[in-house]
């Protein structure tokens, strides 16, 4: 009990130093939370990925295309449920800004694979049934203030002019992870516009999004898929959603690591400031620790003492910055708006949270008391005088 | 005559100084008896307090043995002496060395932790300690808010309150005015009377030594002289 009641009175004994190696400890934690959840984020599509979903591409990269003749040799083969032809439309809203991603698929089998995208019956026959209908994720909508039967038109970049769209839909999430502010449009609308303006271009697809009957034989259609376009001019290469997902993230892949680096640099600083206050306390205590070692005290009370300090501090910091990490990250993501459609704190960030104070403690108490354990007690005496 | 408490026997001690080897104390050898108040001059860096450190357990002799009672504490490992010093030693410091974050209470209650003494009967040992050097309206202060009398007292307190064997105290008035130093001299000469407690105490002061029943002096580490009962 007298332990306890002194390392918490020792914690706060220098008030000020205290509260700065506290505040820097919160700063360092809600930095270290809020880059985790970036990082979590970022890595959201691929948790929300469909085990049961296959993408097939051109073996070459994303930027080749395959012919839109693909779609029926793929369906027939044995285990697929579902085919839909895929573009990355890239169209603007106004301005660049006002960036959401948008894609072109069959309306039909693409509404069939994919469950996660709730919507009404009725918006889902007028989706089928409009060649120019579009239906857009409810984050998306309400930024922009669209409503059913507001007509969207979106610039093209790839696909060059103006496309008008009907939306005929606003869908809703499955779950917290689902991506909110998509936008999907027919791809017939596409393919038979440019038919007329970019005619080298028609009945090309950029990738084909396909449904397994059964996923465990998800692999083995896989390479029945890209057998069948072997030695073909354009040979394919089909991976499972989240494979794609994570390709694609790969080219990011340099981003996300300097996120990483910067988030365990944040802790190693803060660990370095920790273990300076620490250093600072026990120096200063030295005397006080040999008079408890001349009263019998053994290395394991002055350890606990150190320990418990340092646990102290950094168990308050560490509360602090979670604390802080929940109104910063709803901040974050009103700020950054679509870039991370599912910008949530995960308890997965906070555990690393808690796992980072806790290394910080131990880390940043280690060497004060190997020193405190280990002085002489004479010399440890002579200090004070 | 009754068997030394303490039992000193050809002591040495050196420092180490970079390449040098600076000898402290030089083939030691006297006794302490029972419910002595033993008193350690000499100048500074005669060896005194290295002496002292010694038979309280927290240094250790080059060579040579000390038996304090029944245990010859120079064979003893740290952590031997560690619950040894707990059960035997009271320690009085010329600073006092109170911890500052515990009141007087808490401090005396301190040494008590690392005691087999049952909890339920720290309290009155405690107690009886504050009462001892008549501190207990002040029990709940903390040191910065006690004179340095008084915080001495709380250390003398905290040195009694396991009930040592011995009392070990360097130059404990060294830091104090001469009306406190007085009042702390005339209570470790009454806890000698009264309690047969046996007491070492480093000083430089004469009159502090007055009290004493045997002065030691120490010069350059060896034992010069002795004045056993000079001033009874």
């Amino acid at each position: 009990m007298i332990i306890l009641k002194l390392l918490i009175r020792n914690a706060f004994r220098h008030k000020l130093r205290s509260c700065l190696t506290i505040l820097g400890i919160t700063i360092a934690i809600l930095a270290f939370g809020l880059l985790q959840t970036v990082l979590t984020a970022w890595y959201s599509g691929i948790d929300a990925s469909s085990s049961s979903r296959l993408v097939t591409r051109n073996a070459i990269s994303l930027a080749h295309t395959m012919p839109l003749s693909y779609k029926e040799k793929i369906r027939m083969i044995d285990g697929v449920k579902a085919v839909s032809p895929g573009w990355w439309f890239g169209g603007i809203y106004i301005d660049r800004k006002n960036f959401f991603p948008n894609f072109a698929y069959e309306p039909a089998s693409f509404l069939e694979m994919c469950p996660e995208y709730v919507l009404t019956t009725d918006e889902k026959l007028a989706f089928i049934k409009d060649r120019k209908g579009c239906i857009v994720g409810r984050k998306t909508a309400a930024r922009f203030g669209w409503k059913i039967e507001d007509t969207v038109t979106l610039d093209g970049t790839i696909f060059t002019g103006k496309w008008d769209f009907t939306v005929r839909g606003i869908y809703k999430g499955k779950d917290k992870n689902t991506d909110e502010t998509l936008f999907f449009f027919q791809f017939d609308y596409l393919n038979e516009t440019i038919k007329k303006t970019v005619k080298q271009r028609a009945d090309q697809v950029g990738f084909y999004f396909i449904s397994v009957k059964d996923p465990d034989r998800a692999a083995e259609i896989a390479t029945a898929i890209d057998k069948l376009f072997k030695n073909s001019y354009a040979e394919t290469l089909t991976e499972s959603e989240k494979s794609f997902a994570k390709h694609f993230l790969s080219m990011m892949e340099a981003i996300i690591v300097a996120i990483e680096i910067v988030s365990y640099i944040i802790i190693i600083i803060i660990m370095a400031v920790m273990a300076n206050t620490m250093a600072m306390t026990t120096r200063e205590r030295i005397g006080e620790y040999a008079v408890l070692k001349t009263m019998g005290f053994g290395g394991r009370h002055i350890a606990t003492i150190i320990f418990g300090e340092s646990f102290v501090i950094t168990a308050l910091g560490c509360i602090l910055g979670i604390a802080l990490t929940y109104p910063a990250a709803s901040i974050f993501s009103k700020t950054v708006g679509p870039a991370f459609p599912s910008f949530i704190v995960q308890p997965k960030s906070i555990y690393l949270d808690i796992a980072a104070a806790m290394i910080v403690a131990i880390i940043a108490a280690l060497v004060p008391t190997w020193q405190a354990i280990n002085i002489r007690i004479a010399d440890g005496l002579r200090r004070i005088q | 005559m009754d068997q030394p408490i303490v039992e000193i026997r050809n002591i040495k001690k050196t420092y180490k100084r970079g390449n040098y080897i600076i000898p402290v104390l030089e083939d030691i050898t006297f006794d302490i008896q029972k419910g002595e108040f033993l008193a350690l001059m000499g100048p500074s860096g005669s060896g005194k307090s290295t002496l002292l450190n010694l038979i309280a357990g927290i240094d250790k002799a080059d060579s040579g043995t000390i038996r304090i009672g029944d245990t010859e504490i120079t064979t003893l490992s740290e952590t031997q002496l560690a619950k040894w010093r707990a059960a035997n030693v009271g320690f009085i410091f010329q600073f006092y060395n109170l911890i500052p974050v515990l009141t007087a209470y808490e401090n005396v209650e301190l040494p008590l932790h690392v005691t087999g003494l049952p909890r339920k009967d720290w309290r009155d040992h405690v107690e009886m300690a504050l009462r001892i050097v008549n501190l207990t309206h002040r029990m709940d202060h903390y040191p910065s808010q006690l004179s340095g009398g008084e915080q001495q007292r709380v250390a003398i307190a905290r040195a009694l309150v396991t009930d040592p064997t011995i009392l070990v105290a360097d130059e404990p008035t060294g830091d104090l005015d001469r009306v406190s130093a007085e009042e702390i001299l005339q209570l470790m000469e009454r806890l000698n009377a009264e309690s047969k407690m046996t007491i070492i105490m480093v000083t430089h002061d004469p009159r502090a030594a007055n009290k004493a029943h045997v002065v030691k002096h120490l010069d350059k580490g060896i034992l010069n002289y002795d004045n056993s009962e000079a001033s009874h």
